[in-house]
């Protein structure tokens, strides 16, 4: 898991946050792994000594943008590596290979706007690009004409968000689609007829959320499933019931429990994707 | 010593610092920092490998046992993208055979399948060798598909093969087959819409909708819960509401299925949509919602439309304000 270190380190670090707990981290010891990371180009790649990636270098900005400290980044720089991955179709490459999913769309955009720089990119182009993979369903995918999934859905609903382009959505198809994620033991799946797993209670969540639609959903039934996902001798959540547990599905049920508005845990943004302190702080201006 | 991915055999390991051909190598160790906040441990030949990957990418050596040792690293670690991407300008730089690429990658799908840069590889790769690699990835998707139908990422690389290399020819007879295994797939729905919107063999959605219809319809009525043929069959009349409206088909389909009086909830959410596009139901649907209501203290409601909402208030209680919003967003004045 080395190479998706500081994935790893946004995972376990915003958990920590939502959890009131982020100050038993050392913020230089942070900042500094955190710098290694970066590649000559301005990119960060997932570890030391790994090439740049789209996909780490909003890892990096979110991870200092916790600690309040994106301003040692030479942030001209980390946009210029991110507005040079929009193709001429509007969207984003993960990396210099070219790979394109609406998933770099949201990156780039979440990432720029972070910066106060979204205008290096061309925002139009962007929003266009991720409306041409909207589906008859309402729902998004990764490429044009690929399925509507839950994850791909809430990149491209955070993206138009971002950029003030949810009136391109019809709202109440969408909402529909993303409320009959909800299955019978309460949990969220991705897609229609397949099993439900706590990450979709943040990707269908926040996207509910994000177009007003979350209360078209069971929201205890689900705060339940989430709990019963939790392990409750070593602390860690897992996919579903009775599961392994892991960072990454540990991250997505608290901060879907905080979209439930759960007691203990702070508010996330659903967009940024980050405590809503810090965004406010951020994209705001506002000091808590 | 054969570094061949094709070999499923069990090859004992040979420690990197004993082997001849990399005596002139000086690894490289992780640098994690002192204090690492986010320590991990590692085995020791994953370690190794890792160590001596390192040194030739470091000096960015673009040889054949380059080559060899990223086969070696991606076997261990086949999520570490660095690997993957050296291993690209190292093919380049040799002008190494591609299809040497594919027996990796399937090798490498084997063990877990769900990996973005095995794919991502696989697509570099199938770009270069162009149509000549057509039928080899058509059947490789198959081959992923036929363990895990809703893999998503084999859908979005056939996807892209279709329409970057072609071989459309037989892709709907290929959705019927999987719908045939299992109807509830929603991925093969949905690649049954992008090969009717999309194949350059067939006529567009319009002129295929009537053959559409009726096989969507069959499906509908042999599984009346089935969300996916219930939004394929929406989405055949997209930007056509009027022709939506006017098929009496559907509306005698949603009919028979309420008269059966078994998962009804896409039935009625239909006739809702038709309703509210301006269907004009008949007494016939008035009496079948009417049968559907689940006690006598539920309020009654001459309107159709109001009762089925308050019908799948009832049903479909997880969604209770969502079928609320609905009635009052449509039928509060009616």
């Amino acid at each position: 898991m080395e190479h998706i270190r500081l994935n790893g380190a946004y995972w376990g670090l915003t958990t920590l946050d939502l959890l009131g707990k982020l100050d038993t981290v050392d913020v230089d010891e942070v900042v500094s792994e955190v710098m290694q990371c970066q590649h000559e180009s301005g990119g960060f790649g997932g570890n030391s000594g790994h090439d740049p990636h789209i996909l780490y270098t909003l890892s990096a900005v979110q991870v200092l943008a916790l600690f309040d400290k994106v301003d040692v980044l030479d942030v001209e720089k980390v946009a210029d590596y991110v507005a040079g991955l929009q193709n001429e179709d509007g969207s984003f490459s993960g990396d210099m290979w070219g790979e394109v999913d609406t998933r770099f769309s949201y990156i780039a955009i979440c990432c720029l706007a972070l910066l106060h720089l979204l205008d290096k990119i061309n925002v139009e182009k962007a929003v266009d690009y991720i409306l041409s993979c909207k589906n008859h369903d309402g729902g998004f995918g990764c490429t044009p004409g690929g399925e509507s999934h839950a994850g791909q859905i809430f990149c491209c609903v955070g993206a138009l968000a971002i950029t003030g382009s949810l009136h391109r959505i019809d709202k109440d198809l969408l909402g529909w689609w993303l409320c009959e994620r909800q299955v019978k033991s309460g949990g969220l799946n991705g897609r229609p007829e397949k099993l439900p797993d706590v990450c979709y209670s943040w990707w269908v969540l926040s996207s509910l959320i994000m177009i007003d639609r979350v209360h078209w959903i069971d929201k205890q039934k689900l705060a339940k499933f989430i709990l019963d996902c939790q392990d409750t001798e070593n602390g860690g959540i897992s996919d579903r019931p009775d599961d392994a547990c892991d960072a990454y599905h540990t991250y997505f049920g608290v901060a879907g429990l905080s979209l439930l508005e759960y007691p203990g845990v702070k508010a996330i943004d659903p967009a940024y994707a980050l405590p809503v302190d810090v965004v406010n702080r951020i994209i705001l201006g506002i000091k808590g | 010593m054969s570094s061949s991915s094709s070999s499923d055999e069990e090859r004992r390991w040979v420690p990197l610092r004993s082997r001849p051909e990399f005596s002139d190598v000086i690894p490289v160790e992780q640098d994690d920092g002192p204090n690492p906040v986010v320590p991990i441990t590692y085995k020791e030949e994953f370690r190794e490998t890792m160590d001596y990957f390192r040194a030739l990418y470091k000096a960015d050596e673009r040889s054949l046992r380059a080559l060899h040792l990223t086969s070696e690293a991606i076997q261990f670690n086949p999520g570490n993208y660095t690997v993957w991407h050296f291993r690209r300008l190292v093919l380049e730089a040799l002008n190494h055979d591609l299809h040497d690429e594919l027996a990796l990658t399937e090798h490498i799908a084997r063990g877990n399948s769900k990996n973005y840069q095995l794919w991502h590889h696989r697509r570099w790769v199938a770009e270069k060798l162009g149509t000549s690699a057509t039928t080899e990835e058509l059947r490789f998707t198959k081959n992923i598909l036929s363990i895990d139908a809703k893999h998503y990422h084999a859908w979005s690389h056939r996807q892209w093969v279709l329409q970057a290399l072609g071989g459309w020819e037989d892709e709907l007879d290929y959705c019927q087959q999987l719908l045939e295994e299992d109807i509830f797939n929603n991925s093969a729905w949905n690649q049954r819409y992008f090969v009717i919107t999309r194949s350059p063999f067939l006529g567009g959605l319009k002129a295929m909708r009537e053959s559409e219809v009726c096989y969507t319809l069959n499906g509908i009525v042999a599984r009346p819960e089935n969300e996916s043929s219930w939004r394929y069959l929406r989405g055949l009349y997209k930007d056509d509401n009027s022709s939506w409206v006017n098929n009496p088909q559907i509306s005698s389909v949603c009919l028979e299925i309420l008269n059966a009086k078994t998962n009804c909830v896409f039935a009625l959410s239909t006739l809702l949509d038709l309703i509210s596009h301006g269907f004009q139901p008949s007494q016939e649907f008035t009496d079948a919602v009417d049968a559907l209501r689940i006690s006598d203290s539920e309020q009654r409601d001459s309107d159709v439309a109001k009762a089925a909402c308050f019908v799948l208030e009832s049903v479909d209680p997880f969604r209770a304000n969502y079928w609320q919003w609905y009635k009052n967003k449509h039928f509060q004045n009616a």
